[in-house]
């Protein structure tokens, strides 16, 4: 008579499911020990000095933001540049800023953005991918939302859109009304530049390449 | 409760958790046709009850049916496998009755609030806007309570009782199942740590801990209803904790590729989430295997009987292994490696995998339970279909493949047209939805959304006449 085998012992595939579980878990905590460093918020001293986060800190508004190619990594990165005025100004300081991008991230979810687009590819499929909306080309200068909504800078038009969305229909899908009031537009488009910023691995591939697309430069 | 078999106080109390998530079951089948109308018609409801909150509604009550179903499940489950009446059923059913009225207060200001100012006393009160937790923190906190006490009866009663290997592996589920809750109730403007944490509870619970849930359902319904040996059900059954765990915790990462977060998910989140369809199809093997199994033993008696004692519930139980292999399984590998994933990761190919994922791998298998309790309650020792059985199941189960097929299709439109061709901007993501095939796979989306809704109907009906019917086995 052979003796009874282990692969067929209970016992033996509770204790293999309770050390696979511990050791994965353990894994994953780790893991997201480094993440949670990796993906801290910059902040402004960051940003003064060239120091690259995956999450840059809010006064990243007071920036010009493209999205390039990286050689290195073979996919585009969000890159950060020169001076660039945001409603005007280019020197809001971290608190302002920060101000700022609390009211757009808290406005975001009280308005359930989610559940109609995709922030960082997460949410609905209802209306367009917002993770790099500010990089899009459709609000630039050759774009057609500035004259539709009679604004001359990318920022204007924005707040102006969020405000009055079924007044400037593109197509028969629109945005309906959310009684977003223009300090809310202003937070959000703040958080909508500031995401564009995070580096998000190359996601969305080509983002802007199309005609009239915000290619480097 | 009138004319019932029941003694059990928890197969009661579990029987009120199933009729509730029976009804937001319809809800969320409504409002999902709701949003697929207005795929179709845009200017259907528009501001007055917008995709954002049908859509909001449609996943909620989605979430919320199955933990009502879940809870009842291991209601209806506990007293057959301990022994012992549940511990604490008295605090069971009042925090019954302090959930479901949460839950209407909750739906009722989705409903005829919708949104509120940016500021913290929306959160509170109306919704925190984050897909499928959307709840608002005061409900947040009293769900914590309501799980809290869920567990801690299960965990008394298991502790009193007779401890199966189901309840144990049941106990050790859902305090994680409950606990995970907890890391999706922060607010912080970083939405890369915002998503990160709030993956925590989605995929931990749909790929993990829910997953497991169904094992240990599964491992029940075997043994009950076609008398499968425990001590097999339950080996089983550990090897597939040990197998959804392994693959389910570290393939997390298959979410991490694009939110911010560093590059190295790309190969954990490849690797793990590549395995997540094995023990899927080590639960689909297990099920078929053992019913041919009994069925086996049973004809080398020279009995030619069908072992099983509650056909529908077994049909459903056979529909979860399919349902979660091809849901779960086939639509989740598509589109799980990173190089695939960079242009189908928010298109509608994740809707089409949602759907046959939410429907194959749980409420298959939920239903399922709801018909072994309509068994239980009825004194009934072998339930047969009835026609309305067969076209609930049908209905349902087509329905849902009909949809997944043609979120599919619009799919491929989202990931050529948008992504790959136009780069996912503004007007790329318009070019795609005005597709021929995009348009046409939302049209037949609505079809198989009016088909499946009919299915309901007919579920409804069948639980609850079945019991009646004068074809089965007293």
């Amino acid at each position: 008579m052979a003796k009874k085998s282990v692969w067929s012992d209970n016992r033996f595939w509770q204790r293999s499911a309770a050390w696979i579980t511990g050791f994965a878990s353990v894994l994953l905590i780790w893991l997201t020990f480094d993440t949670s460093g990796q993906i801290s918020m910059g902040n402004d001293s960051d940003l003064k000095n060239g120091v690259t986060k995956r999450v840059p800190g809010p006064t990243v508004i007071n920036y010009k933001i493209t999205y390039e190619m990286d050689k290195k990594r073979q996919h585009e990165v969000p890159v950060i540049g020169e001076k660039e005025k945001f409603f005007g100004r280019d020197d809001y300081s971290e608190e302002e800023a920060a101000k700022l991008l609390h009211l757009g991230k808290l406005g975001s979810q009280t308005k359930n953005c989610m559940n109609c687009h995709t922030l960082l590819g997460n949410g609905a499929y209802y209306a367009p991918d917002l993770t790099k909306a500010w990089l899009d080309p459709a609000w630039g200068p050759t774009g057609s939302m500035q004259a539709m909504t009679g604004k001359s800078t990318k920022e204007e038009a924005m707040a102006e859109f969020l405000q009055h969305p079924s007044q400037y229909p593109t197509h028969a899908r629109m945005m309906p009304n959310l009684g977003i009031t223009a300090e809310e537009a202003k937070g959000l488009v703040a958080f909508l530049k500031h995401m564009s910023s995070i580096d998000t691995n190359g996601f969305p591939r080509n983002f802007g390449k199309i005609q009239g697309a915000v290619n480097g430069k | 409760m009138a004319n019932s078999y029941l003694t059990s106080e928890s197969k009661k109390l579990a029987t009120w958790y199933f009729t509730v998530a029976a009804t937001l079951f319809g809800a969320q089948l409504l409002f999902g046709l709701v949003a697929a109308i207005q795929y179709v018609i845009p200017g259907f409801l528009f501001e007055i009850l917008d995709f954002s909150v049908a859509r909001m509604i449609h996943i909620n009550a989605l979430v919320v049916w199955m933990v009502f179903a879940m809870f009842g499940s291991v209601y209806w489950l506990l007293p057959d496998e301990t022994g012992i009446e549940t511990v604490g059923i008295e605090l069971g059913k009042l925090l019954f009755w302090v959930f479901t009225a949460a839950v209407t207060v909750v739906v009722l200001v989705y409903i005829f609030v919708q949104v509120g100012a940016a500021d913290e006393t929306s959160i509170w009160f109306i919704h925190e806007g984050r897909e499928y937790i959307e709840a608002p923190r005061w409900a947040d906190l009293g769900i914590t309570v309501v799980a809290l006490g869920f567990v801690a009866n299960l965990f008394m009663t298991g502790m009193k009782g007779n401890r199966s290997g189901i309840v144990t592996v049941l106990m050790a589920d859902m305090i994680a199942f409950a606990g995970l809750y907890l890391t999706g109730m922060f607010y912080t403007d970083n939405i890369t740590v915002d998503q990160f944490w709030w993956w925590w509870v989605i995929h931990l619970w749909v790929e993990a801990t829910w997953e497991v849930f169904v094992g240990s359902i599964a491992a029940y319904g075997l043994i009950t209803m076609i008398g499968a040996h425990r001590k097999v059900v339950e080996m089983w059954l550990w090897i597939e904790v040990t197998m959804l765990f392994g693959s389910g915790i570290l393939g997390m990462g298959h979410h991490y590729f694009w939110i911010g977060t560093p590059e190295y998910w790309w190969e954990i989140g490849a690797l793990f989430s590549a395995l997540e369809p094995l023990p899927l199809v080590a639960m689909f093997i297990h099920v078929l295997y053992d019913w041919g199994k009994m069925q086996g033993e049973e004809s080398a008696k020279g009995k030619d009987v069908s072992v099983i004692t509650n056909k529908p519930a077994f049909t459903w139980f056979v529909l979860n292994a399919f349902g979660n292999f091809l849901g779960a399984g086939i639509w989740g590998f598509f589109h799980t490696l990173p190089q695939v994933n960079l242009y189908t990761h928010g298109t509608q190919f994740t809707s089409a995998h949602g759907h046959l994922a939410f429907f194959g791998a749980y409420a298959t298998i939920l239903i399922g339970m709801m018909y072994i309790a309509v068994q239980g309650k009825n004194g009934i020792k072998v339930m047969n279909n009835t026609t309305s059985t067969i076209f609930a199941t049908s209905m349902i189960t087509g329905g849902v493949v009909g949809m997944t097929v043609a979120l599919t299709v619009a799919g491929y439109v989202d990931v050529l047209v948008t992504r790959a061709q136009m780069g996912a901007t503004w007007a790329g993501y318009f070019d795609g939805q005005s597709g021929a095939w995009f348009a046409q796979g939302m049209d037949w989306r609505l079809v198989m959304g009016v088909v499946t809704f009919t299915g309901f109907f007919f579920l409804v009906k069948d639980l609850l006449s079945i019991g009646k019917a004068t074809h089965h086995v007293r």
